[in-house]
Order: structure tokens, then C-alpha cells, then sequence
């Protein structure tokens, strides 16, 4: 057992730093430190393309897909440097980190030439249309239809919460291609093309006011009949393999990010004199902690190399991130006091510990809000029986 | 990136496990909680037996010369089954003596506590005054100074050797409310004490194994109330159901696998910083000590509350942990001043 990396992995650490220093330093320095997955989209997208034309894109694929075939430590290496370089989230992470690897385990040939080399390459941006009004926390409730009509997909219904929609050029879809079905059956998964009259996407104005999300409508929305994964009806199997591919690599990068903001806060604390409060003192204390066991419980995680179970506490980790930022929103504001609900801001723009506060209320929801990964966690890693479903 | 358990790390825990489960049963325990809170079967078999007592001493000295993260793999599963032995002080001790004593102590002592033939303890008090080599004064709260025979005391500058037949030492003993671990009273008359050669790296030593001793326990200890209480909601049916397919009951359960999982990570990441020597080792132990003290309180006044009636009875070994739980909370610092001593770290003293 290992608190660290390698020399190698530390090598390869040094070589990522000195590559993302340099061009937040340079090149791209008008990107630096953008905190909302939207601003500046146009640039980002130009990012995507810097990245990808330095073979940065995408290293955990194989080199024969624009990748490197990089190993998971250098993966996770890549992703804590590139949070700690101050660079704003991926535009295309969807695509990278998603779209990619179902097409690279479920897709044909045909679709792996069609596809992998423009999301490498930071040209086909992926957006994700799984959540509908109605299918929430009960994923498999979809009701958007798709049927085959003179050689093509049809597909009507409407998706939510499709991050990203409104500057993405594919959006893959969960839809429901057999009549009378329900719940996970009968679903197919489809990849469309997004600049077409059949959709239509609105934009959603969240509590910070920034509109990250959309409402993706489809009315006779088409696409090629061979343009899906799998075979109809195997949709959800799809589906669920490609929320397996989140395996945590992202996290420790994530954590990059919590850090600056636990520091952001530790600063005003100590900058306003509320570093002398001995319960302020506390929840610091209990901040840092538990920043610190969610990147020893990310390293459990992705050290665990035996697959062939259930990792029991690599699903306690979602509830674990998500409660923490959303307890250090709060930590933030009592921090601030009454000066963090103001802003010189006339567009309802904050600051970050303020946006951290507003923004942080999502965390306990997006992916699977806690109240549903309490009953992952019961029913899968302790085995407990599972909840009578209704019948609505 | 290798932060998961060896083969040898993995087989010492599992030799551990099915160790404790065997020997340190519920009778045994509740055997040693109604005379001296020793169970001396237990001890007696960990010791000769198994041989894994000398575990953290250096080969010369007797020991096995291995790390903390195998000794955590030992306390967590002593501290699931809640057994009766001193091995916190046994630690503490030999730990103190190891860094900070001359190679006279070591030679003296360390074989003996790892062959287990001395039941060895620690205590500090302000209150402790030294003329010379001779102590005197009361020392309170000291677990298993009932039975142990060598001491490691201190006053909080300084630390000596101390033994249990030194003319002008007794010893009290109150009601301990966790009967497996007796807290004891020392008073101390004129009583001659060894100066250690180190006394701060004796002490520095000593504490920190005694914190990842106490949360290793702490995590072993929380992990059996969850299994325990997870094997009840299985068994126990009302209205027609498994309590346990209940969400009311399962979100308490996964609550309490989220923090024991972090638990988990907090042991393992304090007893291998100090393994390695890492800046962060401090820090680590601190929260460790803190957070899984917090998660088994949390854990077994959960598993009295999922067992219902049965849990707030004498016969359910729930109190057995309850108790313990507490114990640990308090025992070599609460809480609030291992994360006050977190917070000093990062935001400097407090104004």
C-alpha cells in the first residue's frame, strides 16, 4: 500500500503540468480559471482542438482512435493537472468520456470511423439525452418514441437536462422504439444529429442564473436507420454500460478544482477574521478532512483492480463529493456573512464562493440525486432487499 | 498509483479477522467486562500464538519490524469484535520506548512486549511531579491500568519508565462504563521512574500509535455494527416486509457505510503516512483519530436504534460497541481538539 505515484507517473505528471501551464500562460489565457461549463463556448471549442492537435484530447483511448493508451494513473494524473493548471471544464466531455467509449466497446467499424476521429479531435461536440420530465430518478421511464419510416429513424418526445445541447452537434437518445413497452425494455439507443428542423432546444435559467441545461424537443426529428448502438430494444443495456465508463478518473481532477475552492475560503476566513471563530475553526477542520478522505477514497477506488464484483465503496463516492460541496457552499456563505449576497455584478454574475453556494445545490442531485444513492448503496453494496415498485 | 492492501498486508488482516472472531467471542468478552475487563485467553493466544504482538518492534528487539498499516489491519479487527485486551497501551508503550528510549530500555523492554510477557500502559498528567527521578502524584483515565504492569508516564515535558511493584504505587479503580477497557487511577508516592532519553520523540511516538490504534478500532468496531444491524433488517419482518427493504431503514444503513468507507481511507491514509514518512502524517492521524472516533459513535447509536427494543438490552451485545464507541470519542482527545489541531495547521492559532 502507496500514498503516491511513481517516479515514471511523476515524470509523466511534470510533462502534463509544463504543457497545460504553458498554455493557460500563452495561447489560451483568455480561458483561464472560467468557472460555468458556458462561457466563451467558441473558445472552448477551439481548446478542444488545441488539445487534440497536441494528442491531449483523449489519452485513455488507443493510439489507433487519436488516443494514447494511457493507463489509468496517468489518466487521473492528467485530469488533477490539468484542474490544478486552472483550465475550464471540457466543452466535449460527454463525447470524450461517454460517447467514445460506447462507441469503442458497442459501436461497428463503420461508426468508429464515422465518429471517433472528430470527437478526438474536438470536432463533433456529444451532448446527452437520457432525463425527460418524466423519467428522472426512474431512468428507464422514458417515454420519447422512435419508430423506422421509410429507411430512417423517427423520434418524437422531449429530453431534459441536456447539458451542453445548445453548442453540441450530436446528441445520443434513450427512446422507446417498441409500443406497449415499459421500463427498460423495448428502449433503443440512437445517436442524431442536432442541427436539423425536427429539434428543438431551450434553454433552462438555473438558481445562479447561468443556463447550462436545456430542454431538447423532438418533433419528427430523424436520423439514418443504422445510426444506433446496439439493436433495438438493447438500449438500456447500452445505456448502463455507458454510465459504467465513469469509473472515477475524472474525480481526482475534480478534487483539484473542491481544493481551490476549500483555499478560496480559508483565505476570506483569514482575510475577514472569522479564521479566530472556533466553529468556523471546526467546519474548516471538517472541510479539509473530508477533502482529504474523498481523494484517499478516489485512490482505494482506482487501485481496486479486481472487477469481477461489485466495488461496494466505490459507490458511496457520489453521495460523499456531492454532500461535501454542498456543506462547503454553506461554509462559504457563513464565511462571507451578509457581504456574500451582494455583487457589483448587474447580469446576477457571482463570485465564486458565492456561485459555489447557489451552484452546489445541484451536486445532491445531477447523477442520482442522495436519496437514490442511499438505495444503490443499501440494496447493492449491503444486499439489502429491495423497494416494492409501484405500479403508476 | 498503488494505494490498496499487499498480498501480505491482505492475508495478515484476514489471519487477524478470523482470529478475533474465534478467540474474542461474546461470551469471552462479557466474561473479562464482569471481573477485570482482561481477557486473558485472548491476549494470551494473540501474543503466543499468533505472534503478531511484536508486530511494529524491530526484528532485534523480538519483533516482526512491520509497518502501521499492517498494525491497523491487527487493531481493526481486535476493535471489531470489541476484545478485552491492552493492546492500546501495549502499543503506546512500546511504540514510546522505541523512540525514545536508550538501547539499556530498549533491550530491557521491547522483547518482553513483544512476546507479550508484560502488559505495558501510558498515562500523562500535568499534575505529575518529578524530584529527581521520583514521582509523585495521581494520574487518572488510565485504560487497562488496572492489570499492566510497566508504564510509560509523563507530565507533558517529560516521560519515564515506570513499574507496577515500585514501592509507593497503587492503583484505583473506578467503574469503567466500557467494561472492556477499565480505566484506572494511578497515585504515585516518592515512586522511582526511568527517564526516557527522548522524552518528546517517546511521546510523539507513543500518541500517534495510539490514535491509529484507537481508529483502527474504531473502523473494525463501526464495520461490525453496520454488518450486524444489515444482518437484523434481513431477519426481522413487520408489516408484512423485511424491516430492511424499508427506505427509512436502508438510507440509515448507507449513511453509515458512507462514512465508514471514509473511515476506511482515513485509517489507511494516516498509518501509511507515517509509514513513508509523509508531511502530511500529522494531519492524517488527527483525522483519523477524529473522524472514525465520530463514525463508530454514529454507527452503534445507529445500531441500537435499528435493532429496536432488543438493542437497549443488557443480553444484545449493541452496548457492548456503544460503550466502546464513546470510549474512543474521548480517549486520548476528543474530537474538537484533533480538528482544532487541523485547523491550527491551516489557519494559523486562533486569535
Amino acid at each position: 500500500m502507496k500514498l503516491g505515484f511513481s517516479k515514471a507517473e511523476e515524470d509523466f505528471r511534470a510533462e502534463c503540468a509544463d504543457w497545460l501551464n504553458g498554455q493557460m500562460a500563452g495561447e489560451f489565457s483568455d480561458i483561464k480559471g472560467i468557472a460555468t461549463l458556458t462561457a466563451k463556448a467558441e473558445r472552448r471549442k477551439e481548446w478542444e482542438q488545441q488539445l487534440a492537435a497536441n494528442n491531449w484530447s483523449c489519452i485513455g483511448w488507443p493510439t489507433e482512435w487519436g488516443g494514447r493508451g494511457a493507463s489509468l494513473a496517468e489518466q487521473v494524473i492528467f485530469a488533477e493537472e490539468y484542474a490544478r493548471a486552472g483550465v475550464p471544464g471540457r466543452v466535449n466531455h460527454i463525447g470524450i468520456e461517454l460517447a467514445g467509449p460506447t462507441i469503442l466497446t458497442f459501436g461497428t467499424e463503420e461508426q468508429k470511423k464515422q465518429f471517433l476521429p472528430d470527437i478526438a479531435a474536438g470536432k463533433t461536440i456529444f451532448c446527452q439525452g437520457f432525463s425527460e420530465p418524466n423519467a428522472g430518478s426512474d431512468l428507464a421511464s422514458v417515454r420519447t418514441k422512435a419508430r423506422v419510416e421509410n429507411g430512417e429513424w423517427v423520434v418524437n418526445g422531449q429530453k431534459i437536462w441536456t447539458s451542453l445541447a445548445h453548442i453540441s452537434d450530436w446528441i445520443f437518445v434513450v427512446a422507446r422504439s417498441e409500443e406497449g413497452t415499459k421500463g427498460p425494455k423495448g428502449l433503443t439507443f440512437l445517436m442524431m444529429p442536432i442541427d436539423q428542423p425536427g429539434i428543438e432546444i431551450r434553454g433552462i435559467k438555473q438558481i445562479n442564473g447561468d443556463a447550462e441545461f436545456n430542454e431538447t424537443f423532438f418533433t419528427d426529428a430523424k436520423c439514418a436507420e443504422d445510426s444506433l448502438i446496439g439493436a433495438p430494444g438493447e438500449g438500456w443495456k447500452i445505456a448502463m454500460g455507458l454510465l459504467a465508463f465513469e469509473r472515477g478518473v475524472s474525480t481526482l481532477g475534480q478534487q483539484m478544482g473542491f481544493r481551490n475552492e476549500l483555499d478560496e475560503i480559508i483565505a476570506a476566513a483569514k482575510a475577514n477574521g472569522r479564521a479566530s471563530d472556533p466553529l468556523i475553526r471546526q467546519r474548516i477542520a471538517k472541510a479539509e478532512i473530508g477533502l482529504r478522505l474523498m481523494r484517499y477514497g478516489a485512490l482505494r477506488m482506482l487501485s481496486n483492480t479486481d472487477h469481477s464484483k461489485v466495488d461496494g465503496a466505490a459507490l458511496t463516492y457520489k453521495i460523499q463529493w456531492a454532500t461535501w460541496r454542498r456543506n462547503l457552499g454553506e461554509l462559504a456563505m457563513d464565511v462571507l456573512g451578509q457581504a456574500g449576497e451582494i455583487t457589483d455584478n448587474n447580469d446576477y454574475e457571482w463570485s465564486t464562493l458565492s456561485n459555489l453556494f447557489l451552484y452546489s445545490r445541484s451536486d445532491t442531485i445531477y447523477g442520482g440525486t442522495n436519496q437514490i444513492q442511499r438505495n444503490l448503496i443499501a440494496e447493492r453494496a449491503l444486499g439489502m432487499p429491495r423497494e416494492p415498485r409501484g405500479d403508476l | 498509483m498503488d494505494f490498496a492492501f499487499t498480498d501480505e498486508q491482505l492475508m495478515i488482516a484476514e489471519t487477524a479477522q478470523s482470529f478475533f472472531v474465534d478467540n474474542a467471542t461474546s461470551e469471552r468478552t462479557r466474561k473479562a467486562m464482569a471481573s477485570d475487563g482482561f481477557d486473558r485467553e485472548t491476549w494470551r493466544a494473540f501474543c503466543q500464538e499468533l505472534g503478531l504482538s511484536g508486530l511494529l518492534i524491530a526484528e532485534e528487539f523480538g519483533g516482526s519490524n512491520l509497518g502501521m498499516v499492517e498494525f491497523a489491519n491487527i487493531a481493526e479487527a481486535a476493535g471489531a469484535q470489541v476484545a478485552a485486551i491492552p493492546l492500546l497501551g501495549q502499543t503506546m508503550v512500546g511504540q514510546a520506548i522505541a523512540a525514545g528510549g536508550t538501547q539499556e530500555q530498549k533491550s530491557k523492554w521491547l522483547p518482553k512486549l513483544a512476546g507479550g510477557e508484560i502488559i505495558a500502559t501510558a498515562g500523562g498528567s500535568a499534575d505529575l511531579q518529578a524530584n529527581g527521578k521520583k514521582l509523585s502524584g495521581k494520574i487518572g483515565l488510565i485504560p487497562h491500568g488496572n492489570i499492566a504492569e510497566l508504564f510509560v508516564l509523563s507530565d507533558g515535558s517529560n516521560a519515564w519508565i515506570v513499574e507496577s511493584n515500585a514501592n509507593g504505587f497503587s492503583v484505583e479503580t473506578p467503574t469503567t462504563m466500557d467494561q472492556t477497557r477499565p480505566l484506572a487511577t494511578f497515585i504515585l508516592n516518592d515512586v522511582e521512574g526511568e527517564p526516557l532519553a527522548n522524552s518528546d520523540a517517546a511521546m510523539a511516538a507513543g500518541k500517534a500509535g495510539g490514535w491509529i490504534c484507537l481508529a483502527a478500532e474504531a473502523l473494525g468496531g463501526a464495520q461490525s455494527c453496520l454488518d450486524r444491524t444489515v444482518a437484523y433488517s434481513k431477519e426481522r419482518v413487520q408489516f408484512g416486509r423485511a424491516i430492511g427493504s424499508f427506505q427509512a431503514y436502508k438510507h440509515r444503513a448507507a449513511d453509515m457505510m458512507i462514512e465508514i468507507e471514509q473511515a476506511r481511507s482515513a485509517v489507511y491514509w494516516a498509518a501509511c503516512a507515517v509509514d513513508e514518512g509523509s508531511d502530511d502524517a500529522e494531519l492524517a492521524i488527527h483525522a483519523a483519530k477524529a473522524f472514525c472516533a465520530d463514525t463508530y459513535f454514529k454507527c452503534a447509536g445507529d445500531m441500537i436504534q435499528l435493532h429496536g427494543g432488543i438493542g437497549f438490552t443488557w443480553e444484545h451485545d449493541a452496548h457492548i460497541f456503544f460503550k466502546r464507541a464513546r470510549s474512543i470519542q474521548t480517549m486520548l482527545l476528543d474530537g474538537n481538539w484533533h480538528r482544532e489541531a487541523v485547523a491550527t495547521m491551516l489557519l494559523g492559532e486562533a486569535a
